[in-house]
């Protein structure tokens, strides 16, 4: 949790009012939150995570999705898949939720400023991934390349489209979408994220990847960054698991010697490579 | 000025044809010819005779089924650099899908009827192509069958 920005007591939720909510897909929105309190500033790095709490029905772990330079609008992208997000869904503008974080790990957005950086996600993978992307663009000159590839399930399913277009429009950026199922009517790619990977534009040399998806898709992509020639030393990836007290305390997210909410959610490949063989983890 | 490069360079280059000895590579690029498709033109269709594969140099292009009463399904794109087609090499030598271009696309294409004479009297030869379009089929499958998955489908909190 950030020193600086650490809610008084981590496990008392802060209560946080809505300030929009936006459709996204079919089953994903958007939800904007500030202070109630004192439109105190919610500082986090990029990857990230809150819990968030709706009163009387549960609290679940939500990555931030919104602009590390506007820490006073606290942005989360989650689809509605259960009781708690669908609840959350039905709230309406000026309705108090809690919030308690930002826990866990980043991004090594920091840490990446010299290389070339390649972005691999899939379905809502992207939302824990864009802060780190507004961070890179705000500083866009520290970076060599940056390729942004990104997986969905359909045309239909293609997470802030708009953006990925504005991104895409730009001169200094690579971005490359693909979708598993399409239509003829669909003129862009179709196949699995990870056959972009061959043709990024990026020095696999000198280059960081930030991979964020379903497990299985994670685990392809590192293979094809391996073939590529990155390191596992340079690749971070972003576990889920079942975050609950988002301290290291309760033990629900364990992963081996490892609290995903405290040592992750972003890790070095390179510490739990070996995890990742392991089935039963 | 734009230089072309030529076919007998591009085959040389193309890392599904490396390692081959010169002989070979001049063999096949003696069955190479240029080919364009306009977005939306076909490049094969299903259950014509497969008397080609090919490169694609530039463009895309969708493998897909047509489906009766409703858009045709996309199973594949193919882009710049993949090898497409391998109907060629299996008995009856008919194309499974449909090969459309979904914009301009510049494809190298190979007389497989040649090739396949040749490699079926140069059992080496024949070893050496197999061998490269087994590694485009298992690529291919396993593409297929992480999509299959539904990696991205809808999980619970």
């Amino acid at each position: 949790m950030n020193e600086m920005t650490a809610l008084k007591d981590p496990m008392v939720p802060a209560p946080f009012r809505i300030e929009r909510v936006r459709k996204e897909l079919s089953d994903t929105f958007t939800i904007d939150l500030v202070s109630a309190e004192r439109r105190r500033p919610l500082s986090f790095l990029p990857g990230q995570f809150n819990m968030l709490y709706v009163f009387g029905v549960g609290e679940i772990p939500i990555s931030i999705s919104g602009d590390p330079a506007d820490p006073e609008t606290v942005v989360h992208t989650t689809r509605a898949v259960g009781s708690v997000t669908n609840a959350m869904w039905k709230l309406g503008v000026g309705q108090t939720i809690g919030v308690r974080g930002p826990f866990g790990t980043s991004w090594p957005v920091e840490k990446a400023e010299g290389c070339d950086v390649v972005i691999v996600t899939g379905g809502i993978g992207l939302a824990p991934l864009r802060p780190a992307i507004y961070q890179i663009m705000a500083n866009r000159a520290a970076y060599g390349n940056v390729c942004i590839l990104y997986g969905a399930r359909t045309p239909e399913d293609i997470l802030f489209r708009k953006e990925l277009e504005k991104w895409r429009g730009q001169f200094d950026l690579q971005v490359d979408v693909t979708v598993d199922y399409a239509t003829g009517r669909w003129a862009g790619r179709v196949g699995v994220v990870t056959k972009l990977i061959s043709r990024g534009g990026f020095d696999p040399h000198q280059t960081v990847a930030l991979v964020c998806g379903p497990e299985i898709m994670m685990r392809f992509a590192v293979e094809a960054l391996a073939e590529r020639g990155v390191p596992n030393e340079r690749i971070y990836v972003s576990l889920e698991r079942n975050m609950k007290c988002g301290i290291g305390f309760c033990g629900h997210c364990q992963l081996g010697g490892d609290f995903v909410c405290k040592d992750g959610p972003v890790f070095g490949f390179d510490k739990i490579a070996h995890k990742f063989a392991i089935q039963e983890l | 000025m734009v230089q072309e490069i030529g076919l007998d360079q591009l085959i040389r280059e193309h890392p599904f044809f490396e390692g081959l000895d010169n002989a070979t590579l001049e063999l096949i690029a003696g069955c190479a010819a240029n080919e364009r498709f306009d977005a939306g033109q076909y490049v094969f269709r299903e259950g014509q005779p497969a008397d080609k594969f090919y490169m694609v140099r530039h463009g895309s292009v969708a493998l897909e089924v047509r489906a009766p009463g409703r858009d045709s399904i996309v199973l594949q794109t193919c882009d710049d650099g993949d090898v497409m087609g391998w109907s060629w090499l299996v008995p009856p030598f008919r194309w499974k899908w449909d090969a459309r271009a979904t914009r301009l696309s510049r494809l190298v294409s190979f007389d497989a009827i040649c090739l396949r004479g040749k490699l079926d009297a140069d059992p080496a030869l024949g070893y050496a192509m197999y061998k490269r379009f087994v590694r485009v089929i298992a690529e291919r499958l396993a593409h297929a069958r992480l999509q299959m998955l539904d990696l991205y489908g809808a999980g619970k909190d």
